[in-house]
């Protein structure tokens, strides 16, 4: 079972309606004991940083960690990647999970932000995510800060600067984009992640 | 060659479909001959996006608000099989509205006359959503030598500047500007390049362009000119555009960064 986490940021309806499509089984959650049993983990996210702090107040923060730490399939969207890192600009005083170097960032000044619509991956290296992705496939972005590019980017996209399309660390996935919304290349992300062995 | 490899790597230009319905069925048709119903919304969508639309917007124009769960229903149905974003707008007077709408589907929805009677009502959505999530439709015309917001389906003026309404609904928390010329909603004589590139220099967010489309070279002019973000029309299939890929295609031939193949 995949356990998509309700912390009470935003409408998770389009990630689990992605999911229901492609017959994965899956739950949105808001209980810590739920994400603890469930196989994998997937941490949704829109808006600022600090709605990561449903996180915090609730318990799920470590039932997500324990079960990454535990080696369970984890992916990370928009937020939920950005929360990988160690923290953001947008909210400093509060911690991401620090499993990936670096801090989020505002866009360079010589672009507008928020960086709305879609725009296009550059393939780093293979991986058990993109499988099946092309080299220079759209993906459709809504967000106003970026992770930096960092040894876990197998997938980076520019807009004033180059940052972290897709991370992946072991069996840890993070996609800065909304995979829900980016038509074909998005639902075949998502079913590399339903078929990433547990 | 290389310039098209160059112009991959960027932020494209968006082409969004509209869809305007009445009592459950879309009403400004578009003649698809490959459905067995043309009037039927969840199936419209799904063929503007099989064609190559970036984004479906689906505007509800029911003259009677008692028909609210009909439209819930077209909402929920179209949104069942699209993995694009989808607006909906239409009808949107508190949050419980857009609550409704949301749990019916919708990604982001847009909000015109309400957000105008009370400013509030944007950030109330966005603290809820997400900025991302709320679309604030403006409906602008010329009026001496400025351009006025009106508001009702363009039926009633409010007095107020084009500019400003943006930027103020861009401080409350708007995520993006849906930007109407009344002047050219309909006419297909290219869209209000002046109206949308004085709008898209005034905020950060994006603005998409919507009113006049008639051919492609409205649409490079909307980009090039206007400095539009994304372009919407209602019924580019009756342009003498056939479809969405071929308009693409002209727009990447004039260098418009666009995303095709799909």
């Amino acid at each position: 079972m995949i356990a998509i986490v309700d912390y009470g940021a935003g409408n998770l309806n389009s990630v689990k309606k992605a999911f229901d499509y492609l017959g994965a089984d899956v739950v949105v959650t808001a209980q810590p004991e739920v994400v603890a049993v469930a196989d994998k983990i997937v941490l949704p996210g829109v808006g600022h940083f600090s709605a990561l702090s449903g996180l915090d107040n609730t318990g799920l923060r470590d039932a997500v960690l324990g079960g990454v730490n535990a080696g369970k399939p984890f992916l990370g969207i928009c937020l939920g990647m950005q929360w990988l890192f160690e923290g953001s600009d947008e909210a400093p005083e509060f911690a991401g999970a620090g499993i990936l170097r670096g801090r989020c960032q505002p866009f360079p000044s010589l672009v507008k932000s928020p960086h709305v619509g879609w725009n296009s991956l550059t393939v780093r290296k293979q991986s058990p995510l993109l499988r099946g992705v092309a080299a220079d496939s759209f993906v459709y972005y809504t967000h106003s800060f970026q992770a930096p590019v960092v040894a876990a980017t197998t997938a980076a996209s520019d807009y004033g600067t180059q940052f972290s399309a897709v991370v992946e660390q072991d069996k840890i996935f993070g996609v800065q984009f909304h995979p829900e919304k980016s038509s074909t290349v998005g639902l075949r992300i998502l079913r590399n992640f339903c078929e990433a062995e547990l | 060659m290389r310039r098209n490899y160059e112009m991959r790597r960027v932020l494209t230009k968006r082409i969004i479909a509209c869809l305007d319905v009445d009592d459950g069925r879309v009403v400004k048709g578009v003649q698809f001959v490959n459905l067995r119903d043309a009037g039927d919304p969840p199936e419209c969508a799904a063929a503007h996006a099989r064609d190559g639309a970036d984004e479906i917007v689906l505007l509800d124009i029911t003259a009677t608000s008692n028909k609210r769960n009909t439209m819930l229903d077209v909402v929920s149905r179209a949104a069942r099989g699209l993995f694009i974003p989808f607006t909906v707008g239409g009808g949107i007077r508190e949050l419980a509205d857009a609550e409704a709408v949301f749990e019916a589907g919708a990604d982001k929805i847009a909000i015109n006359s309400a957000a105008v009677k009370d400013p509030t009502l944007i950030g109330k959505i966005a603290a809820r959503f997400g900025s991302q999530a709320v679309v604030v439709a403006i409906d602008a015309r010329r009026v001496n030598g400025g351009f006025e917001v009106f508001v009702a389906g363009g039926r009633t003026p409010t007095g107020r500047d084009a500019l400003l309404w943006a930027q103020e609904a861009a401080a409350c928390g708007a995520g993006e500007i849906l930007l109407t010329s009344m002047d050219r909603d309909g006419t297909r004589s290219g869209f209000d390049c002046e109206l949308v590139q004085k709008v898209a220099d005034a905020v950060s967010i994006p603005v998409i362009a919507s009113g006049g489309a008639g051919s492609a070279q409205d649409f490079i002019d909307v980009f090039r000119n206007g400095r539009a973000d994304a372009a919407l029309a209602a019924s580019i299939f009756h342009f003498g555009i056939e479809n969405i890929g071929q308009l693409k295609c002209a727009l990447r031939a004039a260098h418009v960064p666009v995303r095709w193949p799909c």
